[in-house]
């Protein structure tokens, strides 16, 4: 299958012959850098290779409609609950510019002691299962093809059954997962010594496929109460992983922290997240860093949390990043992310091209508090391992409630989580491995001793190769519920699928979400039942509050809802007027030639706007006068009066008004004005007179007596194509 | 446990070292805390590290999880399931993919805790 961007991803074609698909490639995949930096009118410091087709930032048409990629892989979380509407977000999100594509698992997976099969539909992820992974990297093979990037598909290799399913991701070319012992037993009460008993096998296993590792260090900094106190405490669970993990057998470039920077405004957030992003960077080197989002503070306003993210983002380019996450501005409003996924991506995105560079212009001053605060986070680090030492172990520590407590140590607000040795999911599981303890199966961490009476010198010779060898090995299963599976879900909306009907989504296919925003001039608790209301009266189902803000405690609030759209749109029955393609300017030129065309224009009313009208008529900008036509400008806040008595003047062929201000509808007033005056005056048959701005479309210009109207985005080139149309047509009659 | 900040008395003994000197500190007392951790995986194993290794047998997860349960009630998950599978494949000179169902099914482990019992190989 090769994906056409005209073309949506056929679902079907996906699990087609899934049984026998095997992915195209294994391990992870940084970017390349860009070979010269030259793009469109600019040279870069810090790109990658560009993508062969991809969307670019909203002003890219500015600059030649480039889209240079930064140099770091970007990030972004999918957490759909299915994953057939996950595979449309991760295409949307790689066309972006994505090429990490983390896969949030279903709640409670981690506390699933096996694997999962088939395709149920998950809660605030989807569960991760060998179906569910073949069929999405099968849809990131094709997607990787349709961008021209290598796209690193990822989920986590945490709980209780983390050997299992590094197996899994191994054999279904995962290329990146969340493995953190730690994350295990502080956040899933899971018991501490089968978490890292399971680990080592399971990072063993990433190792030997490629995969690239990273740690669960950051949710100390969601769950801590003041989370930049956090910061030593952080430092030593990056080092325990890191340490764990290379004598695990994995490389130190494919190892990579998980750092966040601990605060957000209105905390001074430079003078604490940086020192410490700066000393992870010194006392972690040839380590990677992901850097990821903070979380901890974000609130409803996606305003707020894409300043946020913009500020996170600076801290990278300040120090480094190999990695950039990206959460969705909406993830703290419970609005399952879909299009704010490629916000987050495009916020990403655009801070970083916008920064590229920025350390050839600044430096970070280590002649003040910046060297003292690093240092001393560092020694906090060290004095907190000591302890560690002193008082048994990690397992004690952990025992005592070392972790995750308030205090910025060695202060300890004593608040820590605290698990017992042998308690926890999967207590009192491990067992010795004998002394003839045998796995027969390559790369296994750990003691495993060949039988005496065998003549074979690798484990995996035992059994003529595993899965990983002979992947023809692998057993596949495809449904285990037949009720909770794909088809059954695609069966269930099949008919308004092939009906082509259209329905708003937000979260699911289809699923008729709308997200409404509204000002009420009233306090914000009327305003947020009153919002509710109106959206209840407009006809949505299921409404929720999603964002309130007072504008003023009295003045009025903002509200944001979403709701339901109880029907669908058929879009055959819809009236599109067709798109009018301007003629050819050679076919422009040769009929100015001929006709000499004479235009009169200004901007009318009390309106100062000055720069739309000029595109259209500058021969710099590509306006109209590059085609001959003789441009009388008379300049801004011009009457209408004016502007007719000079057409009849100069003899023009044709007036130009723009109109950018639309207050009160003044706009319309000012269009159906200088239609009355030209009738008044009897000249309005003889001119064409035609109306454009940013509020202006061609139908509402029509409605006020204009001959045609010119909205956002109108080029000197379709102006002047109609004036030659109506020209001739004019003469005609 | 709560306390008050005293890194100022605590630090005394890291304030003379270089930056390059507090970062080998750093990592040796990384090291002094994972080495008993990976000593620990070394020498254990879990249900799910067996049941990974059947996986890579060629064991579906059904199977795998059959397999493992009845290696932990008969006590022998200390000599690895898959060694379990391989070992009753020997024995009964069968493919081991046939002898691996068995073992998910209960059968064959009278035998394999027989030839453990005297001692194996």
């Amino acid at each position: 299958m090769i994906l056409n961007h005209e073309d949506k991803i056929s679902l079907e074609a996906i699990l087609t012959d899934l049984q026998t698909y095997r992915p195209k490639r294994k391990g992870w995949t940084w970017r390349k850098p860009h070979a010269t930096g030259k793009i469109g009118p600019f040279t870069y410091k810090q790109t990658s290779e560009s993508l062969q087709a991809s969307g670019g930032l909203p002003a890219s048409k500015y600059f030649n409609s480039i889209d240079p990629q930064p140099d770091c892989v970007i990030t972004t979380e999918i957490a759909s609950g299915r994953f057939e509407d996950d595979i449309r977000r991760m295409r949307m999100a790689a066309w972006h510019g994505a090429d990490h594509l983390m896969v949030i698992r279903t709640a409670g997976q981690s506390h699933f002691d096996g694997l999962i099969e088939g395709t149920p539909e998950g809660v605030g992820g989807v569960p991760i299962t060998r179906k569910q992974l073949r069929a999405t990297r099968k849809a990131l093979d094709y997607i990787e093809e349709e961008v021209g990037r290598p796209i690193n598909f990822h989920s986590y290799v945490s709980g209780v059954a983390g050997p299992e399913v590094a197996v899994l991701f191994s054999e279904e070319g995962v290329n990146g997962a969340h493995q953190d012992p730690q994350y295990n037993v502080l956040y899933r009460n899971i018991n501490m010594y089968r978490s890292f008993v399971d680990a080592a096998v399971a990072k063993k296993m990433m190792a030997t496929s490629g995969m690239a590792q990273i740690d669960g260090a950051h949710n100390a900094n969601a769950t801590a109460r003041e989370a930049w106190k956090v910061m030593p405490e952080l430092m030593v669970q990056h080092a325990i992983n890191c340490q764990y993990s290379v004598m695990a057998g994995m490389p130190k470039d494919k190892i990579c922290l998980s750092t966040v920077p601990p605060t957000a405004p209105p905390a001074p957030c430079i003078s604490l997240d940086l020192p410490y992003a700066v000393a992870l960077r010194q006392l972690f080197k040839g380590y990677r860093f992901r850097a990821q989002m903070n979380t901890k503070y974000m609130e409803s306003c996606t305003r707020e949390v894409t300043t946020t993210h913009v500020l996170n983002t600076l801290l990278s380019r300040l120090t480094s990043a190999d990695i950039q996450s990206t959460i969705t501005p909406d993830e703290g409003r419970n609005v399952p992310w879909h299009y704010n996924n490629i916000h987050g991506v495009n916020t990403a995105k655009q801070t970083l091209l916008g920064l590229d560079g920025i350390m050839d212009y600044v430096t970070l001053n280590f002649d003040g508090p910046l060297g003292e605060k690093v240092r001393e986070l560092k020694e906090r680090a060290c004095l907190f391992m000591e302890e560690i030492v002193a008082s048994g172990g990690y397992f004690t520590a952990v025992s005592q409630g070392f972790f995750v407590d308030s205090g910025f140590y060695p202060e300890r607000g004593g608040d820590g989580i605290a698990r017992q040795m042998n308690g926890g999911v999967g207590a009192g599981t491990i067992v010795p491995r004998d002394k003839d303890y045998m796995a027969p199966v390559c790369d296994h961490f750990g003691y495993n001793k060949l039988p005496a009476d065998c003549s074979v010198t690798e484990p995996c010779n035992l059994i003529d190769g595993c899965t990983l060898c002979h992947s023809e090995k692998i057993q596949w299963i495809d449904e285990l519920d037949p009720e909770d599976n794909v088809y059954e879900r695609l069966a269930q909306n099949e008919t308004e699928r092939k009906e082509g009907l259209l329905r708003p989504e937000v979260q699911w296919h289809g699923d008729g979400i709308v997200c409404m925003t509204m000002f009420l001039p009233a306090a914000e608790r009327v305003a947020e039942f009153a919002a509710k209301d109106i959206a209840e009266r407009l006809g949505l189902e299921d409404v929720e509050v999603i964002h309130k803000q007072a504008m003023h405690p009295s003045e009025g609030a903002l509200i944001e809802v979403k709701g339901k759209v109880p029907f669908g749109i058929d879009p055959a029955k819809l009236v599109i007027p067709p798109l009018v393609e301007p003629l050819s300017e050679e076919a422009i030129r040769q009929y100015v030639s001929e006709n000499k065309l004479k235009i009169v224009a200004a901007t009318v009313g009390e309106d100062e706007h000055s720069v739309g009208l000029k595109e259209i008529l500058d021969i710099k900008h590509g306006g109209i006068e590059k085609f001959g036509i003789e441009c009388n400008y008379l300049g801004t806040s011009v009457s209408v009066e004016k502007l007719a008595d000079a057409a009849v003047e100069i003899g023009a062929d044709a007036i130009l008004a723009s109109a950018i201000i639309s207050h009160s509808d003044i706009h319309r007033i000012n269009m159906r004005r200088l239609h009355q005056y030209c009738q008044e005056k009897g000249i309005r048959q003889d001119l064409i007179v035609v109306c454009g701005g940013t509020q202006i479309t061609n139908e509402m210009a029509k409605e006020e007596g204009m001959d045609a109207g010119f909205g956002r985005g109108t080029k000197g080139v379709h102006v002047a194509s109609f004036l030659v149309d109506q020209h001739r047509a004019n003469k005609k009659g | 446990m709560q306390r008050n900040d005293d890194y100022l008395q605590r630090r005394v003994h890291l304030a003379p070292l270089t930056d390059e000197e507090l970062k080998d500190h750093f990592w040796e007392l990384a090291k002094q805390l994972v080495e008993p951790l990976v000593e620990l995986a070394d020498t254990h194993t879990s249900p799910s590290v067996e049941r990974s290794v059947l996986l890579r047998m060629g064991f579906s997860s059904m199977e795998a999880k059959e397999i493992v349960q009845h290696c932990e009630e008969q006590g022998l998950l200390g000599k690895g399931a898959g060694h379990a599978v391989w070992r009753l494949a020997a024995l009964e000179k069968i493919d081991y993919r046939e002898a691996g169902l068995q073992l998910g099914k209960g059968q064959g482990w009278e035998k394999l805790a027989q030839f453990w019992a005297k001692g194996g190989a």
